[in-house]
């Protein structure tokens, strides 16, 4: 008896470290992928190289071009350009903005807690609200609650999120002033830590909201066919005919396993997330990386574009991990499974 | 015929398809409706809604916000359309290429698809436009780069299915080269749920494009409903017209859009429609 357990044990323990393994060289793989990406796309833009990473400013100096063709090795063969760089972003020189007169990494980290607490809430917002929505709907199925929801779903669906949030601020801010328009944290006023917290979260609430809606709807629609469609199962009716309370069946049985595919769709759906968040960020004048874009964009900063594409792009990844380990989690069927 | 005839009996279709010609309608007729260049001031500043000669109003160069609805429309069908088109020729060659051959080239195919469902498309295309220039051709090229794997991934689908039945077998048998193969006999067999995602596929390609345009990477020459939002936004407080009537507009299309692919899905595919 002890032996099997001790077994299993070490076959979960063995699985899990399999898993994590196929996560690293995923994210390695595409890691290098998007830093290729962003080296082609230098060399695609019209142009000197040189000029490019200067970020084409006017009065291009002569002697800073040929400092920087020096330094970058832009004289040099394009295999071993490439691998140059490839070098500099693993050991996370992601380069230097000559706009702005600070290191690409420099810029990024300060923005970044920005960004990560508008996908991570929008993203949580939509996926917990979704499921539980989803879950009463389906639970009290009724011909109205799947009109509303198709309708609205439709009507989100066919939204630009720039202007769904424009709209809202034109509500609750201009029209009704309930909330703050823009900005990360009320300036000027002299704060506590959690006063501090407070006002950032006042803040966050439109952002994450307009940035949320859409997959809010998605989800909520999924789940409710999904959960009508695990009610009609098997073994659904065994747990009714073993006599186990209404309760425990709709979340031991019927929850868990509705849930996969929301958490499933969830996964493929967080690249579009957070290419949204830089629209909201941008909407909202909140602080992130997506208002780093738009400043980049507008100077054409291109070090701080790549560099800001880099790690958006390992932000989809984490969000991929995150729902691949929820999934594991409550996958009820098997416990951890070899990465596929 | 039938095909034809049961879409015309789906309400919600015609609904889509009804608000779509009319869209399409103006942005047909717009130079004849609004002859003069919708960059051009016509009236006063900040003039609101059934002002003289400005029932949309005008914004805060004195632009007539009803002209660059119309001339926008034009931008956005035209964008959604061919980006469209040219995601498909991407999506179908890969996910067909993927589908026929399977094996190693499948493997490899699905796995460059994969990838590019990870990237943040929307970046990849705002870094695209900013590199190459913000011209109708490279954002028609920057979309349909970031639009293509969902087909690609249907195409392949419907190719393996496909593969294995016997019209196909005996094509491949009496020696017919693998092109003639797949263009002549398996892609007609599956061409309707690529008809139907790629009609939804325009109405996501408008609302890049409207992005792309509201984040400042709209062809500088074109007048597009994005522009219009991103001009007007930060004087949302003085005069809402000016962001809430090209939005409606955008709002409008892609429903318009989605809704005739939904009527496209139920009629062409009727077996699976029902199951979403």
């Amino acid at each position: 008896m002890t032996a099997v357990s001790v077994d299993a044990k070490g076959g979960r323990v063995f699985a899990i470290a399999l898993a994590l393994a196929g996560w690293v060289v995923k994210f390695i793989a595409v890691v290098l992928v998007i830093a290729t990406f962003n080296f082609i796309l230098v060399h695609a833009a019209p142009g000197d190289p040189a000029q490019v990473i200067a970020g084409q400013s006017g009065a291009s100096d002569e002697k800073l071009l040929a400092q920087l063709r020096a330094e970058y090795g832009l004289d040099k063969p394009y295999p071993i350009q490439l691998a140059n760089y490839l070098k500099r972003v693993v050991t996370l020189d992601l380069g230097y903005s000559y706009r702005q007169q600070r290191t690409v990494a420099s810029l990024i980290l300060e923005r970044l807690p920005a960004t990560l607490l508008l996908t991570a809430t929008a993203f949580s917002l939509a996926l917990l609200s979704g499921i539980i929505l989803g879950m009463l709907a389906g639970v009290r199925a009724g011909k109205w609650s799947d009109t509303v929801l198709t309708v609205v779903s439709l009507l989100l669906y066919a939204t630009p999120v720039f202007w769904l949030g424009l709209m809202l601020v034109l509500l609750f801010s201009v029209q009704l002033d309930w909330l703050p328009a823009f900005g990360y944290v009320t300036i000027g006023v002299p704060m506590t830590a959690l006063q501090r917290m407070v006002d950032i979260g006042w803040h966050l609430i439109l952002p994450a909201v307009s940035l949320a809606a859409v997959y809010l709807a998605i989800y909520t629609r999924l789940m409710r066919s999904s959960v009508l469609d695990v009610t009609h199962q098997d073994f659904i009716k065994t747990a009714k005919a073993k006599g186990l309370k209404q309760g425990r069946i709709i979340i031991r049985h019927i929850l868990r396993n509705a849930m996969l595919p929301i958490v499933t769709v969830a996964g493929m759906q967080a690249g579009a997330l957070v290419g949204g968040a830089v629209v909201i960020e941008t909407v909202f004048a909140w602080p992130g990386l997506g208002r780093l874009i738009y400043d980049a964009l507008l100077q054409r900063d291109y070090p701080v574009l790549l560099g800001v594409f880099l790690v958006m792009s390992v932000i989809v990844i984490a969000l991929n991990l995150l729902t691949d380990a929820i999934y594991r989690v409550i996958d009820p069927r098997v416990s951890v499974r070899a990465a596929s | 015929m039938s095909t034809l005839k049961s879409f015309l009996r789906h309400p919600t279709g015609m609904i889509g398809l009804f608000v779509l010609l009319a869209v399409v309608l103006l942005a047909v007729s717009a130079p004849w409706l609004f002859p003069d260049d919708p960059w051009e001031m016509v009236g006063a500043p900040f003039q609101p809604p059934f002002s003289e000669g400005l029932w949309l109003g005008s914004d805060m160069l004195g632009r007539d916000v009803a002209a660059g609805i119309a001339h926008g429309a034009r931008i956005s069908l035209i964008i959604g359309v061919i980006s469209t088109l040219t995601s498909l020729v991407i999506g179908v060659t890969i996910g067909a290429t993927a589908g026929y051959f399977g094996g190693k080239v499948d493997e490899v195919m699905m796995r460059i698809t994969e990838l590019f469902q990870t990237i943040p498309g929307f970046i990849l295309a705002i870094l695209l436009v900013a590199t190459i220039g913000p011209k109708i051709s490279n954002i028609i090229f920057a979309i349909g780069i970031v639009s293509w794997p969902p087909l690609a991934r249907l195409t392949r689908a419907e190719f393996m299915r496909l593969r294995g039945r016997e019209f196909v077998q005996a094509a491949v048998c009496q020696g017919q080269r693998p092109l003639t193969v797949v263009l002549r006999r398996i892609l007609p067999n599956a061409i309707s749920p690529i008809i139907v995602t790629g009609s939804l596929a325009v109405a996501s390609a408008i609302l890049i494009e409207s992005a792309l345009s509201f984040m400042g990477l709209g062809d500088p020459n074109l007048m597009s409903w994005g522009f219009m939002i991103g001009a007007a936004r930060t004087v949302i407080r003085q005069a809402w017209w000016m962001s809430v009537f090209p939005g409606l507009a955008i709002l409008l299309t892609v429903l318009a859009i989605n809704l005739v692919g939904e009527g496209l899905n139920d009629t062409l595919n009727p077996r699976i429609s029902r199951k979403r």
